[in-house]
């Protein structure tokens, strides 16, 4: 055990050091190598070639490169950088345990590790990927970023605040971590009483301490976002203008914000009972162990809709620019974001069908678990529908976007099965409830977040990924993926339990396969962490709309200054003005000659500038809106 | 681009103009943005002492007997005194910033002092009951000792009391030390006029803080005070 | 921008109905209501949150925006009361154990 231990904390140093070379390289190196004509994107429109000197323009990477200013930033952009670093960590780690999980489940008897290791491998694997990569992910790093450019703004509303959450999300993080490796926990990432309160002499306490540090990153991040969109959107830009990524973080962040406390307090409940040996769950003295799961699923639930919303939202960017088409029904789209936000705060109970709950509460949960898929339902309806005629191209996002639909799709669909009382009592607790999450969580949201990296990358580095490689990481973790988790489908239907390390002989080649199909998707996530870093030093410079999206962030370069605009913009339409005129026009495709930027009035929407504070279109909610 | 301060319209009476953050256009958008921001926190705060809420609701509907029975051995007299204090000092926080809208400074500084004073004789009041509740054998955790089949849900019941007025009592604390300095500030001249955004977002804290108080109250004081199974 | 709101007068009035509320709910406490000792005790509560929220917390005179935020944190309250309340009021109905 302590040696599966070491190899982890030696992977995770040598990975460490990677990553801080690429903060290192994104500090101290200037993301040009040879001054070039750079046309000033924030200039007058018509003007597209203007020859300077050799220098290159102020951004928000080469503003100041002291790693102090990195440090102590309040720049949304950078906080954005030193959370996609820190993520990048966490998803290495939580990858790591998920390694030595499908190597040790190659032989039924379990290949490489005792059982008490074992438990302590899934929970870490459990703890680590849905509160320090997935919970965090899109919101943190590509709506940290991108959010306030989308509005015109030029940061969030609570800058400060949002770096008091990236250093709790590093603190708490770090105390986890340190919690889950030297010592570990094994009661399973959902930390269920009595064994997690009473029996288990694992770092129990220390661990929900430092989720709950870390769920005030959450809170105030949601928070900060709410507010950003209500009071700090440019003139004109009124709700039903927004992109749809802006309405998916506003849901996650409405999640956030009313779910999050409620966790914070189950695991200071659970703390406090550990501590102290008082019963508040405790059967023997009285307590009620279903009450510890109701709390805790009453954010947990929504948890998987604060990680997948910011998925959809990224999606539905991706999908109206390279199919250039607006998007289908735009207003079923945003108001289905806010339904599945409220909705899902009303189907906890689905997790506990089997758990004890009274039969009428179940099947309460299990009929409002059947509602929520239908605003899921329309939004794949619609991105399917902007497909429809559209003039779609392959780029690597579009892949990602794609491969999100047809697998969240399977996921969400056998999610109804679980919810249905009778199918559930005999595939709760197998793989198959593993492998509808993670159909979910890494065929959608982990593609999501890769596809909005790549569509966003240029914007972000000012650098072009190689698009070659970009298809083929992009083939490669749909291959892998599928092939690890669709076994695990048929597992659980033949009746394999989850979270046990070993398991009966005939489920060997399945498992195998499994495990097959992890190391495919290794390599398809290990290939963009090398094309991405290494783009920084060779990518192609990026112009300021490189795939001739709409949407204000592509108004700016790339990368954008600190500041986003040199004068906040004014807006007078919708998004995703694609037409079908541009579509034609759109044969420029972004590998020709780079660092020539295209019009910004011919591929954006019609987008004029003007000073500050003049009021565009009609405003109905007052100045700052509502 | 250096940080840019908006001045407001200057006072007849001395004061510090109130500095406009650059992410923000003026000081209305300003005082919105950190409104919606209080509100929203404490929106967060009612999710937090709810998990508590649907606990005690939980453990009410099956140890009923033993919730009513562990409430009769609560200090009501107490409790109802301390209802009192909270009030008290939630009105004078609410006078607190209407004197710093109408750039009262002395009364300002006194008012916030008076809330403070409100709030640490709750404390006191508290820690009081506390103290007496453990002579009694009364905390879950120190020596609890109850006769009779009771005691499960008794024992459950000042579990979620301790946990309910400790938290709040946290709440407090934390309330009783930002009022502290903004009281110091306030006596030197801070928060008069349009800088009352400050005194304003504390005080919705402050009245916060009361309003789980008073839910608190009945719940854990109020119940079978009268003899009879309600 | 409309700083003074509302008169001084406000709170002293609202102060004085947050006292009788209370002692009120006092005094109802020591009368046998039987069923609506609870709701009495309830509604008080409420009552006294409410002139609270909206006078001292100044709710009444404020924007949509943060109405809906106060609403949005009471409203989740109850949707966990109530749900969670749905379990344990219909434990044991079917006399099947366990469920």
């Amino acid at each position: 055990m302590n040696e599966s231990r070491s190899r982890i904390s030696g992977a995770v140093a040598a990975l460490s050091g990677v990553l801080t070379g690429f903060l290192g390289g994104l500090m101290l190196r200037s993301p040009v190598r040879q001054p070039e004509l750079e046309p000033e994107p924030t200039e007058a429109p018509q003007e597209l070639a203007v020859v300077r000197p050799k220098r290159e323009p102020k951004n928000y990477l080469n503003e100041d490169y002291s790693l102090r200013s990195w440090l102590t930033t309040t720049d949304h952009k950078r906080i954005a950088i030193l959370y996609m670093v820190t993520i990048t960590l966490f998803f290495v780690v939580g990858g790591l345990a998920a390694t030595i999980i499908r190597l040790n489940l190659l032989r039924p008897e379990g290949a490489l590790v005792r059982p008490a290791t074992y438990n302590k491998l899934f929970t870490l694997h459990g703890v680590i990927m849905v509160w320090f990569f997935l919970i965090p992910s899109i919101p943190t790093v590509l709506g940290n970023f991108i959010l306030p450019m989308m509005l015109g703004a030029r940061d969030l509303a609570f800058p400060r605040l949002n770096l008091a959450s990236y250093y709790l999300f590093l603190f708490g993080g770090i105390f986890t971590g340190t919690a889950m490796l030297v010592g570990g926990v094994d009661t399973g990432w959902t930390f269920y009483t009595p064994y997690s309160s009473h029996f288990s002499n694992s770092n129990v306490t220390l661990t929900a301490a430092g989720v709950f540090i870390a769920g005030f990153s959450s809170i105030f991040t949601g928070l900060n976002f709410i507010v950003t969109t209500h009071k700090m959107r440019a003139p004109g830009l009124t709700w039903f203008r927004l992109p749809i990524f802006v309405w998916s973080n506003y849901a996650t962040s409405i999640i956030l914000v009313l779910a999050t406390p409620v966790l914070a307090l189950t695991l200071s409940a659970l703390a406090i009972e550990r501590i102290f040996r008082i019963g508040i769950f405790d059967p023997a003295l009285g307590g009620d162990p279903v009450l510890f799961q109701h709390l805790f699923w009453f954010y947990s639930h929504p948890a998987v809709y604060i990680m997948i919303l910011p998925g959809m939202g990224v999606v539905s960017e991706i999908i109206p620019c390279f199919a250039r088409k607006r998007i289908f029904s735009y207003k079923f789209v945003a108001f289905a974001s806010m339904a599945i936000a409220i909705l899902g705060f009303l189907v906890w109970g689905h997790h506990m069908f089997v758990a004890g709950q009274s039969m009428y509460a179940s099947m309460v949960f299990s009929i409002l678990s059947f509602l929520v898929a239908i605003p899921s339902a329309i939004k794949v309806f619609n991105w399917t529908a902007t497909l429809y005629k559209g003039s779609i191209s392959f780029d690597t996002p579009m892949l990602y976007a794609l491969g999100f639909i047809g697998l969240f799709t399977i996921g969400g669909l056998t999610g109804l099965f679980l919810a249905s009382l009778a199918v559930d009592v005999s595939v709760h607790d197998t793989y198959f409830v593993i492998a509808h999450f993670h159909y979910i969580m890494v065929g959608g949201m982990v593609m999501a977040y890769l596809g909005g990296m790549h569509y966003w990358w240029p914007k972000i580095s000012g650098r072009m990924y190689p698009e070659f490689w970009g298809k083929v990481a992009a083939i490669t973790v749909f291959i892998g993926f599928n092939l690890t988790f669709f076994p695990q489908f048929i597992l659980g239907r033949l009746g394999m339990p989850r979270r046990y390390h070993a398991y009966p002989a005939e489920f060997q080649i399945l498992n195998e396969a499994s495990t097959l199909g992890a190391s495919i998707l290794a390599v398809g996530y290990g290939l963009p962490l090398v094309y991405l870093v290494a783009s920084l030093w060779t990518g192609r410079r990026a112009p300021a709309n490189p795939w001739g999206a709409t949407g204000l962030e592509w108004q700016t370069a790339s990368p954008p200054p600190k500041h986003n605009f040199d004068r906040i913009p004014v807006v007078t339409t919708g998004p995703y003005e694609y037409s079908s005129e541009q579509a034609e026009r759109e044969t420029e495709a972004p590998d020709q000659q780079g660092g020539l930027d295209r019009p910004v009035k011919a591929t954006a929407g019609p987008l004029r500038r003007s000073p500050a504070g003049e009021e565009g279109g009609e405003s109905e909610e007052g100045r700052h809106g509502d | 681009m250096a940080t840019d301060v908006r001045r407001a319209a200057r006072p007849a009476s001395a004061g510090v103009e109130p500095e406009v953050a650059e992410q923000f256009e003026d000081l209305e958008q300003q005082h919105e943005t950190y409104e919606l921001g209080m509100w929203l926190f404490l929106a967060t705060e009612v999710l937090f002492f709810g998990g508590l809420f649907a606990g005690y609701s939980a453990y009410r509907i099956v140890f009923h007997a033993g919730f009513l029975e562990g409430s009769r051995h609560t200090d009501v007299t107490l409790g109802t005194i301390n209802t009192a204090v909270l009030l008290t000092s939630s009105l004078t926080m609410a006078l607190a910033v209407h004197s710093a809208r109408a750039g009262k400074r002395k009364l300002l500084a006194g008012l916030l002092t008076v809330t403070l004073l409100l709030g640490a004789a709750f404390m006191v009041i508290k820690g009081v009951e506390y103290y007496g509740e453990y002579r009694e054998g009364l905390v879950p955790w120190l020596g609890f000792r109850f006769p009779g089949p009771l005691a499960g849900g008794v024992d459950l019941f000042f579990v979620f009391y301790f946990f309910m007025t400790g938290l709040h009592a946290i709440h407090l604390t934390i309330g009783i030390v930002i009022v502290g300095v903004i009281a110091a500030l306030a006596r030197k001249g801070r928060f008069l006029r349009e800088d009352s955004t400050t005194v304003e977002m504390v005080g919705l804290y402050w009245h916060f803080i009361d309003i789980v108080w008073v839910f608190l109250y009945p719940l854990l004081y109020l119940l079978s005070r009268n003899g009879g199974a309600p | 921008m409309n700083r003074t709101r509302e008169s001084a007068l406000v709170p002293f009035a609202v102060y004085i109905a947050l006292i009788v509320l209370l002692l009120i709910t006092w005094g109802a406490a020591y009368v046998n209501l039987g069923p609506w000792n609870n709701v009495v005790a309830l509604a008080v509560a409420v009552t006294k949150g409410l002139l609270i929220l909206l006078f001292f917390m100044e709710l009444r005179v404020s924007r949509k925006a943060t109405w809906l935020a106060a609403a949005a944190g009471f409203v989740w309250l109850g949707i966990l009361l109530v749900l969670s309340g749905s379990d344990y009021i219909t434990r044991g109905v079917l006399h099947i154990a366990g469920k």
